[in-house]
């Protein structure tokens, strides 16, 4: 199939960028949206042209380092996968696509199609950990039943890959989805009662000063996550909240 | 108060808890409202009631004004800090694939409401507040059915608060249900609250603007 791709091209964070048209023959069906990529990309270092960055890694859905806006929807147009599980079946001859990094303030773009993901490590440092002393601790953590349903709701906060999907999607560039995920996985869990209060209070302070925006429950987030990540984690994190404001 | 302004969260709760205030003032709004249809007298009585009574007058008149005040200020400090929140805007956006068109323009149903607020405002409270304060006119408690049906007369302004009706219908779709995930409120009863919610949505505004066209086509014969 062939494709008038528009892609954002930008040499570094300090430069300008701008929207430029790469026609492209020969795409298959079967490659994925990534693979197509590499094809242009062949075919501009063939020309002696600088290829267009986009980020990438374990291509099969699991690191969310991949990251693109395709067509205005972050990952592209289906649901439930990241771009490097999209594939060129999802498209039709003689389309437009066109590819912009995520877009929020606190996510700058570094060049091309990267941006600068490291707010959500800060937001992650703040308070994403427990303290356990592994030095001689003879508690083995499967030791403390836990029921099945509770388990199972915070593994499905912990699947989130912090690929940015959520904030890129919002109309607010919120974050909310990725840092209730991020307290989530620690609030159901005995475990992570220790530090409850101090956790949802630096994170979400850690969230502001990044500069993401307020959530309104528009519910783009969750649509656009390619983990299913439910808004019931925005609710819990805000049960948090409240109840770390109550006891301080 | 900075803590709250700080916060994005806290931010998100003040809208909530305010928005759900005055939801509650609506439901007691509608009623009366409704009382004009079915008993002038009562409606008379009851309005005399509220104009007259120090508490409503002095404490919860105040509150209610505050309220206002304060969720269309923190409304458009969160609509400032989120447009600034993208920086860099897309060339290619679809909001329309993942989120309701309400729930995308709350600032805009929420404006309109706004300017109809002043307007409602001019019609009722500053007249009101005219009569009693600054002319020092006696208490007449049986001016009132009168004077609001008259206000109802021109078919512009019935058809300004119909329209202002519809979009505070808008504004509630959303709001609502959304007021009660922002207090932490996601379970089981959610689904409840959401059908709720679209029935309170349509039914209120509805009741305000049948009261509104309903005066409109039975003025006061003079
Ligand atoms: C004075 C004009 C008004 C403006 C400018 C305004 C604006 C807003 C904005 C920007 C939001 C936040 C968007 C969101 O959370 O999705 C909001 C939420 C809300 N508004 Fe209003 N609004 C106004 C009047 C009203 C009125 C008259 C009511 C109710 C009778 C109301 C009820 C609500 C509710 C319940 C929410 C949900 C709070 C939440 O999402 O947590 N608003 N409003
Ligand atoms: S919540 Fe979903 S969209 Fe957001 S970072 Fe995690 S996996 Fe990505
Ligand atoms: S490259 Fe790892 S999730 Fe796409």
């Amino acid at each position: 199939m062939k494709l008038h791709l528009k892609i954002w091209r930008q040499k570094d964070a300090n430069s300008k960028g701008q929207m430029v048209d790469y026609p492209l023959n020969g795409v298959e069906e079967d490659m994925s949206f990534l693979e197509m990529l590499d094809v242009l990309n062949e075919q501009l270092i063939s020309k002696g042209e600088e290829p267009i960055e986009f980020d990438h890694d374990c291509r099969e859905g699991i690191c969310g380092t991949c990251s693109l806006m395709i067509n205005g929807r972050a990952h592209g147009p289906d649901t439930r996968i990241t771009v490097c599980q999209l594939h060129m079946r999802s498209f039709n001859d003689g389309d437009e696509i066109v590819i912009e990094p995520w877009r929020a303030k606190a996510f700058p773009v570094i060049k091309d199609l990267i941006v600068d993901r490291t707010a959500f490590d800060r937001i992650q440092q703040a308070g994403g950990y427990i303290s356990v002393n592994t030095s001689g601790n003879p508690v083995d953590a499967n030791a403390i039943p836990i029921e099945k349903d509770v388990a199972d709701q915070a593994f499905n906060a912990a699947t989130c890959i912090g690929c940015g999907a959520c904030v890129a999607a919002c109309k607010n560039a919120s974050a909310m989805l990725f840092t209730s995920a991020k307290v989530s996985q620690f609030a159901l869990l005995p475990q992570g009662q220790v530090e409850a209060t101090e956790r949802v209070q630096n994170m979400v302070r850690q969230m502001d000063l990044e500069g993401f925006g307020n959530c309104t429950n528009t519910g783009a987030c969750e649509v656009e996550c390619p983990k299913g990540i439910s808004l019931e984690n925005i609710a819990r994190m805000n049960r948090e909240y409240l109840n770390a404001a109550v006891k301080a | 108060m900075s803590g709250l302004i700080k916060s994005s969260l806290a931010r998100k709760v003040v809208m909530a808890l305010s928005g759900l205030f005055l939801v509650l003032f609506l439901v007691l709004h509608v009623s009366l409202n409704l009382a004009s249809v079915v008993s002038p007298d009562f409606f008379n009585e009851a309005s005399h009631f509220m104009g007259y009574n120090p508490l409503v007058q002095f404490v919860m008149q105040p509150i209610l004004i505050a309220g206002v005040i304060i969720h269309f200020v923190m409304g458009f400090i969160l609509e400032a800090q989120n447009r600034a929140a993208r920086g860099v805007g897309y060339v290619m956006y679809k909001g329309s694939a993942n989120a309701s068109w309400v729930s995308r323009n709350m600032i805009y149903s929420g404006l309109v409401v706004l300017a109809f607020l002043g307007l409602h405002f001019y019609d009722f409270w500053i007249h009101e507040m005219a009569y009693k304060y600054v002319e020092a006119n006696p208490a007449d408690p049986t001016r009132y059915y009168v004077e609001t049906v008259e206000k109802f007369e021109p078919i512009w302004r019935t058809l300004i608060y119909v329209v202002a009706f519809v979009l505070l219908s808008l504004h509630l779709w959303h709001g609502f249900a959304s007021s009660f995930q922002t207090m932490g409120v996601n379970n089981k009863y959610t689904p409840a609250i959401k059908s709720f919610t679209k029935i309170f949505a349509v039914v209120v505004p509805l009741a305000f603007a049948f009261i509104a066209i309903y005066h409109h086509l039975n003025p006061i014969t003079h």
